[in-house]
Parts: C-alpha cells; sequence; structure tokens
C-alpha cells in the first residue's frame, strides 16, 4: 500500500477526505444558491436563463462542475465505506441508549446525507438533466439563443408536491450543514480557542440561510407564477 | 539470628557510588540469556520491568488488573520528594536524608535512606523526559511546594494526581519495552506462589484469573513489587484489589516479613457512613494548611449535634475546641499525620466526635472563607471540595468538613538488605512491598519517590550483582519443585472451593478488619493485642470451616481470587498482632500506650527497640520466629519528636 | 431475551442501622443486569428487585450489596471490574441506563445512590465495542488500549542519561495543557458513549500530550502514525464530531485532542519518510 492509500484508507484519512469534499459542497452550495437568486429578479427569468448557459458552457465551470460531481460521489462512497466501519465497531448494540447530551443532526449524518443524496437525485433529473440533453424551448435575448430554463422551473414549481418536497428536502439539507459545517473544520485539525466559536456562529448562520433561501426559491416561483 | 544488611561500610555520602563499583556487571551480551520475572506494575514494578528490559534483560511482568496502567500508585495525590534545591531554599541530599529518617521515628536504616535521597534528583530527571507534566512556574521551570515534615520546598507534582502521571510515565515506558519485545506482559494474573530450588527463587506459579489456568514461570529473579497490605483493615484508602498474597507467599517460602505493625493511619479521611462502606476516601493533607479541626467542647453537644438537634455553624467559639492549636500552639492543625490522627481518635473516643457514628471530626474552612474569600478557597482546593461533596452529599463551603483518619500506607513489608533482595536469594522486593526506606513512619510525598528509586535505580545495579554470580544457565522449568509448587496451590484453591459454608467472604473480611482497627489500629496495647490474637485465630478457624466461595476455578471467579487473598490475610493480621506485642515501645505510626510521655506523645525506647524485626515463617499455626537487624545510627542523633 | 426473577432482600447489620435510618432514605430499585458466563456465552438481561439501599451508598456498594445477597442465595455473583474506588485508576466500567459510568460526569465507583429515586429502574450493561470484547458479565476485555500505547505513546529514553529536568523550560500554559491530555485514566467510557465506538479521544489525548511538550518532538510524526494505524487495526469505529465522549468522559477530556491528532497525522503523512 502506498502511502497515500494508507492514509486515506485510515480512519481519519477517509474523515479528511469527508471534510474536504463538504466543504468543497459548501462552497458550491454558496455558489449555486447566489446564482439562482436570479429568480427572484421578476424579469420572466431572462438573467437566470443567460446564467444557465453561463453555467453550463463556460470550460472554467466545468471544470468546478467536474469537481462537484466528484465531491458528492466520493462524499456518499466514503461515508458509506466509514458508515460499514463503525457499524462493525459494535456488533451488539445497548438494550438502553439515552442519547447523550449530543445533536440529532450529529447523530444522524448518514441518514440525512441519504435523504440529501435521493432530493439531489431527482432534482438533477428534473433540471440539470433537461438543460443538458432535454428538448427546451429556445428564447432569443439580444440575438443570441437560450435554452428557456426558467419555463421549465417555473412549470415544475406549480406542483405543490413538489415545492413542499424541495422545502422539506431544504430542512434535511440544514440540519445536515447544521453539523457538516463545523465538523468539516474539527476533522480538519482546525479546532482553535479564538476562532472555533467564529467558525461555530458562521456555520449556525449558513446552515440557516442557506437552506431558507433555496427554499424560498419554490415558494416565491409557486406564488407569483401562478 | 542477626540480620546482615549488607550495606557498604566507609562514609555515608560514598555508600552508594562504592556498593555500585563494587558489584559485579553482567555482559551486555549475556544479559538477553537472563529471564526475571516482575510481580506487580505499579511505580515500583513497572519503572523496574521497564529498566531491566532497557538493560537487555528478558522480562516476564505480572499485575492481577486489566492493564498494568491501574496499579494503585495512580492514586497517589500530593508529590514526590527530590532534593533538587531548585527553589535555593538551603535543601541538599542530606537534608532530605535527615528529614526522612527523623520523620520514621528512626527506625529505618541510614544507608538505605540515604541512597534513596541520593538517587531522587534523577527520577525527576527521568520523569520529565518520559513527558510527565509536572507543575510549572510562568518561566517555564519546575514548581515545588511544601509538606508536611519538611522546612524546604521539595516536593515535585502534578495537580492532586501526580502519582497518575508518574505511574503512566513509567506504564510508557514499559509500553515501549513490551513492543520492543523484551517485555511480555501478563494482565489479569495473580502470583500465587514463590518456586523455590536449592534456596534461590526460580520462578513463580501463576492463576490466569480469566481461565483459571495455573500456570509455572521459570526466571533467574523474581521481583515482588506487590504493594501494601492496608487491606488487612478491610476498610483503608487502598484499591479493593491490593492485597498481601504475594509478599505472604513469598513469605511462607522463607523471606522474612519485617515490622508487620507499621502502619500509617493518614489523619484526613471522609469518614465511614455505614456498614455498606467498602472502601475509604482520602482528602488531600492540603487541607490542612486552611482548615481548622474541631469538636464541640462538651459530650452533650456533640450528642445534639449527632441527633440533628443542632447545626455545626449554631455552635459559638467559645464551646468549640480547636484541640490540635490548643495543644501543638506551633504547628497546629499542620502536626504530623501520626499525631493528628491520634487526637482524632482521643476526643472520638472521650464522646464528642460530631457525625452520626460519632467517628468524626470536623475540617472547618469558616474563618479561611471569611478571610480570603470563597473563590481563593474553591482556586486552592476546588476539586477536593467537588469530591467531597460527590461523596458525602454535604457542601464543604458551607457546613464544615467531616473528616476522620483512615488506614493509608504500610511501612513494613519483606525484609531486604542494602541490594533489595529478601532473605531468599534471588527474590527482590521494591516499594512498598518491602520495608525498607521509611522506618515507623512515612512522610508525605515519600512513596513515589522510594517506588521509583528502587525501580529506576537501585535495582538495575543490585540485581546485576546477583546475576552475574549465579551464571547465565538456563533455569530448568521442569524441575519437580515447579509441579510441586503449583500442586500445593491448585490444593489450596480446591479446598477453598470444598469449603461450601455459610458465610461470605467479606463477612470474614469485614470481620478481620474490625479486629484489626479495634485493637491493632491508631493505639494498641499489650492487653488488647493479645485479646485479638485470640479472636483472629477463632476466624481463621471458622474462615476455614464455614466460608462460602462459589463457581469453580475455571472461570473468572472473583469470590475465589478475594476469598484466597482474606486467607492470607488473616494470617497476616496475626503476625501483625505478635509484631506490635513483641514492640512494646511506641514510636511512628505505632503506638503503644504503656509507652507515652506525660502529655501523651509517642514515647520511644531506644535502648531496647531501635532494630528491625524481621519474623521467619516455620510452619503453619506455629509461632513465628523473630530476628534481629539493629540499626545503628552514625550520622544523626536520636531525639525525641516534639511538635508542641 | 430471557427474564428472570431473582429475589433479593437486604439484611442490614451493625451498630450504624439506627443513625442511617432516620438520615437517609432507604431505596426499593429493580436492577436489570447483563449476565453472560464467559466470552462464548450469548447472554441476556436478568431482573433482580432490590431493597434497602442507602441513598449514601456509592453505586458500587449497591453492587456489593446485591452480591452479597446472591452469594448468600448460591447464586453466582455479578462479576464487574472495580479497583480504586476513588475515580482514578479506570477500572470500573459500567453503562447504567444509557450512561458509560451513569448519570453524572464521573467514574461509576463515584456515582452515588442519592443520583436515583425510590422504585427507580436501573439497567447495567457492559461497554459494548467490537475492540472491547465481554469476559464475563459487566466485565470487559480493554488490553486494546494497552496496544495502542504499546505502539508509540512513548518518549524513547531509557532509564538514566537524561538531562536535568529544568534544562528545557516548558511553557506553563502548554505543560498545563499537556496535563489536562494526560489526565485520561483509559477507562473506555469515550468508546462506550460513542456511537461509532471510536477510540479517538483516549488516542488523542496522548498524542496530543506528547505532541505539545519538547521531549515528545523526537518521535512526534512516527507516535501519531503508529498509534493511529494500532487504533484502526483494533477495530474502533471512526469520529463523527458527535461530541458524545467529550460529554461522558469523567475526567473532561476535551475534543480540541482529536482536532490536534487529526493535525499530527495528516501532517505526518506528508512530511514522514515512511513511505
Amino acid at each position: 500500500m502506498s502511502w497515500v492509500t494508507k492514509t486515506l484508507s485510515s480512519t481519519i484519512g477517509r474523515k479528511l477526505i469527508m471534510a474536504l469534499t463538504g466543504l468543497f459542497l459548501i462552497l458550491f452550495l454558496t455558489g449555486h444558491v447566489s446564482g439562482n437568486l436570479l429568480l427572484f429578479k421578476g424579469d420572466g427569468g431572462e438573467a437566470f436563463n443567460i446564467y444557465a448557459k453561463f453555467m453550463t458552457t463556460n470550460p472554467a465551470v466545468k471544470l468546478l462542475s467536474w469537481l462537484t460531481y466528484s465531491s458528492i460521489f466520493f462524499h456518499v462512497i466514503f461515508s458509506a465505506w466509514l458508515s460499514w466501519t463503525n457499524k462493525k465497531s459494535r456488533p451488539i448494540g445497548y438494550g438502553v441508549s439515552t442519547p447523550p447530551s449530543t445533536t440529532v443532526s450529529s447523530r444522524n449524518m448518514g441518514i440525512l446525507g441519504t435523504i440529501i443524496l435521493i432530493f439531489i437525485v431527482v432534482h438533477m433529473q428534473s433540471f440539470w438533466a433537461q438543460m443538458h440533453w432535454g428538448d427546451l424551448p429556445i428564447v432569443t435575448y439580444e440575438g443570441e439563443q437560450y435554452k428557456d430554463l426558467f419555463s421549465i422551473v417555473s412549470f415544475a414549481f406549480q406542483n405543490e408536491l413538489m415545492v413542499i418536497g424541495y422545502v422539506v428536502a431544504m430542512a434535511f439539507l440544514a440540519f445536515h450543514l447544521s453539523h457538516g459545517f463545523a465538523s468539516a473544520f474539527q476533522t480538519l485539525g482546525l479546532n482553535h480557542a479564538k476562532y472555533s466559536p467564529a467558525i461555530a456562529v458562521i456555520g449556525k448562520i449558513y446552515c440557516i440561510l442557506v437552506p431558507i433561501l433555496f427554499a424560498s426559491m419554490p415558494v416565491y416561483i409557486y406564488f407569483t407564477q401562478s | 539470628m542477626i540480620l546482615d544488611s549488607k550495606a557498604p561500610i566507609g562514609p555515608l555520602a560514598e555508600k552508594w557510588t562504592k556498593h555500585k563499583f563494587n558489584s559485579k556487571l553482567v555482559n551486555p551480551a549475556n544479559k538477553r540469556k537472563y529471564e526475571v520475572i516482575v510481580v506487580g506494575t505499579g511505580l515500583a514494578g513497572a519503572s523496574a520491568a521497564a529498566s531491566l528490559a532497557e538493560l537487555g534483560y528478558k522480562v516476564k511482568a505480572f499485575c492481577f488488573q486489566d492493564s498494568p496502567r491501574r496499579a494503585h500508585s495512580i492514586a497517589a495525590q500530593g508529590g514526590i520528594n527530590a532534593a533538587k534545591n531548585y527553589q535555593n531554599d538551603g535543601d541538599s541530599v542530606f537534608r532530605l536524608f535527615y528529614d526522612t529518617i527523623k520523620g520514621g521515628d528512626y527506625r529505618s536504616r541510614e544507608s538505605n535512606v540515604y541512597r534513596l535521597a541520593e538517587v531522587s534528583v534523577n527520577i525527576i530527571d527521568q520523569c520529565v523526559a518520559q513527558g510527565v507534566p509536572f507543575a510549572r512556574e510562568y518561566g517555564g521551570l519546575l514548581a515545588n511546594r511544601s509538606f508536611g515534615g519538611a522546612q524546604v520546598s521539595r516536593t515535585f507534582y502534578a495537580r492532586g494526581q501526580t502519582g497518575q502521571q508518574l505511574l503512566l510515565g513509567a506504564y510508557s515506558a514499559l509500553s515501549r519495552q513490551v513492543a520492543n519485545g523484551k517485555v511480555k506482559l501478563y494482565p489479569r494474573t495473580e502470583m500465587m506462589d514463590v518456586v523455590t530450588i536449592d534456596g534461590h527463587a526460580r520462578g513463580i506459579v501463576t492463576r490466569n484469573l480469566i481461565t483459571g489456568a495455573i500456570e509455572t514461570h521459570a526466571a533467574h529473579a523474581v521481583l515482588l513489587c506487590t504493594g501494601g497490605y492496608g487491606n488487612v483493615f478491610f476498610l483503608s484508602t487502598n484499591a479493593m484489589g491490593s492485597n498481601v498474597t504475594a509478599a505472604w507467599r513469598a513469605h511462607k517460602k522463607g523471606a522474612y516479613f519485617a515490622n508487620p505493625c507499621y502502619t500509617q493511619i493518614h489523619p484526613t479521611c471522609i469518614p465511614v457512613s455505614g456498614d455498606h462502606q467498602s472502601k475509604l476516601t482520602l482528602m488531600s493533607e492540603s487541607l490542612r494548611n486552611d482548615g481548622r479541626v474541631w469538636v464541640p467542647k462538651t459530650k452533650e453537644t456533640a450528642e445534639k449535634l449527632r441527633k440533628g438537634e443542632i447545626k455545626p455553624k449554631d455552635i459559638k467559639d467559645e464551646d468549640r475546641d480547636y484541640y490540635l492549636e490548643r495543644k501543638y500552639p506551633s504547628f497546629g492543625n499542620l502536626v504530623p499525620r501520626d499525631v493528628a490522627s491520634r487526637n482524632a481518635k482521643d476526643v472520638c473516643d472521650e464522646g464528642r466526635g460530631v457525625n452520626e457514628t460519632g467517628q468524626a471530626v470536623f475540617l472547618d474552612f469558616r474563618d479561611a472563607i471569611n478571610r480570603d474569600s470563597e473563590d481563593a478557597i474553591r482556586a486552592r482546593y476546588g476539586n477536593l471540595f467537588d469530591m467531597y461533596q460527590q461523596i458525602t452529599g454535604e457542601n464543604p463551603y458551607q457546613t464544615p468538613m467531616k473528616i476522620y483518619p483512615a488506614v493509608h500506607y504500610t511501612m513494613g513489608g519483606l525484609w531486604v538488605d542494602y541490594n533489595l533482595s529478601t532473605t531468599v536469594p534471588g527474590l527482590y522486593s521494591l516499594g512498598e512491598a518491602n520495608f525498607s526506606d521509611h522506618g515507623a513512619n512515612r512522610l508525605g510525598a515519600s512513596a513515589l519517590m522510594q517506588g521509583l528509586a528502587d525501580g529506576y535505580f537501585v535495582i538495575p545495579y543490585t540485581i546485576g550483582d546477583y546475576l552475574a554470580q549465579i551464571g547465565p544457565a538456563p533455569v530448568d522449568a521442569n524441575h519437580p519443585a515447579f509441579a510441586e509448587a503449583e500442586k500445593g496451590v491448585k490444593d489450596a484453591i480446591q479446598k477453598l472451593l470444598s469449603i461450601n459454608g455459610s458465610k461470605t467472604v467479606d463477612y470474614f473480611h469485614k470481620k478481620l478488619g474490625h479486629i484489626m482497627w479495634e485493637y491493632c489500629g491508631m493505639a494498641r496495647n499489650a492487653e488488647g493485642l493479645t485479646k485479638a490474637k485470640g479472636m483472629i485465630q477463632d476466624l481463621k478457624k471458622e474462615f476455614w470451616k464455614d466460608v462460602k466461595v462459589l463457581g469453580a476455578n475455571e472461570e473468572l471467579n472473583q469470590t475465589l481470587e478475594k476469598a484466597s487473598r482474606v486467607a492470607d490475610f488473616l494470617e497476616l493480621g496475626e503476625l501483625m498482632i505478635d509484631d506490635a506485642l513483641n514492640r512494646n515501645e511506641s514510636c511512628g505510626g505505632h503506638f503503644r500506650t504503656e509507652s507515652q510521655t506525660p502529655e501523651g506523645e509517642a514515647l520511644r525506647d531506644d535502648e531496647n527497640y531501635a532494630y528491625v524485626a524481621a519474623w521467619k515463617f516455620i510452619a503453619e499455626n506455629a509461632p513465628e520466629e523473630l530476628n534481629k537487624e539493629p540499626l545503628e545510627f552514625e550520622n544523626v542523633k536520636l531525639t525525641q519528636r516534639s511538635y508542641k | 431475551m430471557s427474564k428472570t426473577i431473582h429475589r433479593v432482600k437486604v439484611v442490614r447489620r451493625a451498630r450504624f442501622h439506627v443513625a442511617i435510618e432516620k438520615k437517609y432514605k432507604h431505596m426499593k430499585l429493580t436492577l436489570k443486569i447483563w449476565r453472560q458466563k464467559n466470552a462464548g456465552d450469548k447472554g441476556s438481561f436478568v431482573t433482580y428487585p432490590i431493597d434497602g439501599i442507602s441513598t449514601d451508598m456509592s453505586f458500587l456498594e449497591m453492587m456489593d450489596v446485591l452480591n452479597e445477597e446472591l452469594t448468600a442465595n448460591g447464586e453466582d455473583p455479578v462479576h464487574f471490574d472495580h479497583d480504586c474506588r476513588e475515580g482514578i485508576c479506570g477500572m470500573c466500567s459500567l453503562y447504567i441506563n444509557g450512561h458509560p459510568h451513569g448519570p453524572k460526569q464521573t467514574t461509576t465507583c463515584q456515582l452515588h445512590m442519592r443520583s436515583f429515586s425510590d422504585g427507580d429502574t436501573i439497567t447495567i450493561e457492559p461497554w459494548r465495542a467490537k475492540a472491547f470484547p465481554v469476559v464475563k458479565d459487566l466485565v470487559v476485555d480493554r488490553s486494546s488500549f494497552d496496544r495502542i500505547i504499546q505502539a508509540g505513546g512513548y518518549v524513547s529514553v531509557n532509564t538514566g542519561g537524561v538531562p536535568d529536568a529544568n534544562e528545557i523550560p516548558i511553557p506553563k500554559r502548554i505543560a498545563d495543557e499537556a496535563f489536562d491530555s494526560a489526565t485520561c485514566i483509559g477507562c473506555g467510557a469515550c468508546v462506550a458513549a460513542c456511537k461509532n465506538a471510536s477510540a479517538m479521544l483516549f488516542t488523542s489525548a496522548k498524542i496530543s500530550q506528547l505532541a505539545m511538550l519538547p521531549q515528545g518532538q523526537v518521535e512526534r510524526m512516527s507516535r501519531a502514525e503508529k498509534m493511529v494505524a494500532q487504533m484502526d487495526a483494533e477495530g474502533f469505529g471512526a469520529c463523527t464530531n458527535t461530541g458524545a465522549c467529550e460529554a461522558e468522559c469523567p475526567k473532561g477530556i476535551s475534543l480540541t485532542n482529536i482536532a490536534r491528532m487529526n493535525r499530527e497525522y495528516f501532517a505526518a503523512s506528508v512530511k514522514s519518510e515512511t513511505v
């Protein structure tokens, strides 16, 4: 075994992968939510569609998106691997298990993550796959043609179930992030009397703000486009 | 028989150096041919096992706990003395030697105590190099504090957990040798007997506590580092598992047992709360720096207090008797351990004790809190106050602590010469298990010093002299002596299991403890001791007729373990009584009411008792034979201790 | 799981009886205890009603009372590990009502019956982890901890020939922090509390102590690598930063140790020359 595989297959090494991919996905979410704020512009989706085209064609963004796909992939694979190890570490459980003074999220990251993964699959199928390979209507702004992703989005969010599903999924994301954000820093060894409290506060703000912004999009569209 | 201490002649300060030079050496290439057994992994055992393995010997280390790190050295709180003179306050090797020998009431061997003081400085260096996090000053250098019986600051400490940190240091050194393959570790294994061939110790018999397997181990030398026997009193500050079995079985194989009656009763322990009590908890002696010890002036007030009719704070100052301050104006509450303990017993015997059982005195922080604020007291003793509150359910910031003396340490043990060799060649004893350095009373912070001195810096030299003489030829593990010893152990276990009587092991242990505490505790006299001897003999008979040990040998059987230990305590108890009877003087922890000054203080009889009493086992149920090692003092003048 | 009911009646003795009667309440409790004859046995919970427990007893003294009565009735006493009974040796290890060492942040031996109420049902289990196999009843084998220390939890200095203790000054803050890490008693409550049975708090405490002190620098990298490798080899789980270990640790060992261990491990992996 080379030192790289040895390190990355150790429990701490695997946690390193979880933390790094997790933090990258947090960065991705930041970008994703900022871009999607264009949905609120009220310009019939023009800015959003231009943005969508940029995101699917720009080579630099392409690279970033491949990093995102692999982050999701490794985040999932390594968490499964870790969960398997962790499960094996206690073959016989307790008769009574009072949850200690830890958060619900921290104890259920695997379940939260699985739900979020299912959401991601549905979400990508609804929009990302459509954008890439779907038969989308074309709109023209200032002489240039764009795929009208906005119409797909606003159509999808006419459906109450879809809206509720998205809002619920974002709640799960919030819980996942509420532990994951600070946890990633702890795993990387960034625990410091001066900075850790700040990281914890930023993490709390982030895990509430970002999912709320995401969740407000389908709600907004549902009420404004009907 | 007059025992030969083998202490080298010549000036005190040169003895050890000279002795080391005169000791034979084992060639480095030959060391790996020698096997050494170390029983016990406390400070003495772990440090000896690690040091011998570093030298190249093949070592087997045994402990009854599940890990060497659990040995009871871990519970030592206060600190470790060393004559470093880092504080520039006039300390020196000679002063540490002098304080220790005086503290021991002139009943220890000059040469040993001097060597202890001499190597004390190396211990601190060694521990720091291992990564022991001693307390430090802001400048980054080591901090010291002062301790009872000394006028200099020479105690190194790691908060209230010095024993833990030192033991973990020795344990880490031992672990390193286990990883190197030089030490083979046998946890959860109890030594049941010593195997002797032609009068030399050549191995041990052990019981695997998980499987019950009785095994023999051969070696060129055996080191017993098995601690003290305070649990003969049932209630003590020792760990539940602390026992005398290894030392006692060695005694029955020919090792003399020295000064068994010297026991240290520590004055500041949490009092007994009921018959369910399984052990006593020490509160650091440092509390007496700020706490004032008192009981009500009259029996009547004490009675009202016991019935709960009044509270301690209702008692006015003029109705309180701060008896230590009254009797010892110059030392006050800081008199040595034996004096403080005896006085607590006296006031309780007068009926002025303060808790439900009448067996407690107050240690009151009211005045210290008024003087320095509650926060200041919390900063000094916070963890101790919390511990007290956890155990008793009372808040010592608001109501005075209750304390009572408890058995803490045993100065007696296997007799050893200057080389730490018992009277059986090849059988050594280190640390609290031997009798060597503390005389009749041990000073605070000296136990850790002795354990590590023996293990790190004495035995590596002295054992070489013996091993070089016997040569590296392997010990014949098939010698009939092994099978014979093994059979003896198996028979004894079978006997215990076959009695199937009606009383539990704890019943006998508690009864023995009561007898020992009552008649061989803080004050002893011929009448009581004689009575106790008969009581113990009866109890022993009853034990072998009526004890109930369930289960089988071939399993984890904690009752069987206990029974086997209590059987030995019963025999030791009788020897302690004999020794206490023989020593018709008071010295240190041994107070014979017949021998006291007009003021009621311990009165030594140097003319008749300046010797080590070393007892030789003759036969089961036969009186032991007394042998004497005369104590000669060339460098200190014997004086009456006074703390008035 | 089979449930057998055993009647246990406590007979109180001795002169303390009356006094205690007055001040302390006696409790009636129901104990559900894991009984397992040996490592190979399947094991099950057995219920024991117990009466006359004084609020002043320690938890282990309550167990002593139970065992005295079981023995008197000719039944095998409940085996459990314990030694110093003053909270420092780390031997006691009972999982009580869903918490290692019970409801308070102490060792089992420092838990007192006044923390419980009359009529309570108390469930007592052994530590559960693959690396802590049950030996009998509530006794587990924690030698995996010893092997983690043997992998590198030391400074490789032989006895003798070391520099003077004051030769290397160590800032008080560093010495104090190293001490905080060094107070670990190796009881295994962190493993018992962790949902992943991870030993990272234990391992990191030792790595931290020696990484902070100047004496530990020489072997700093190999120590982190070897101890983590051994920890994994023993079959402990990974850390998911829930903080249960810190919350249940009787000595309050902090999570910062785990962060430090992670740093040490990453740095060692990248910088050390062991390929």
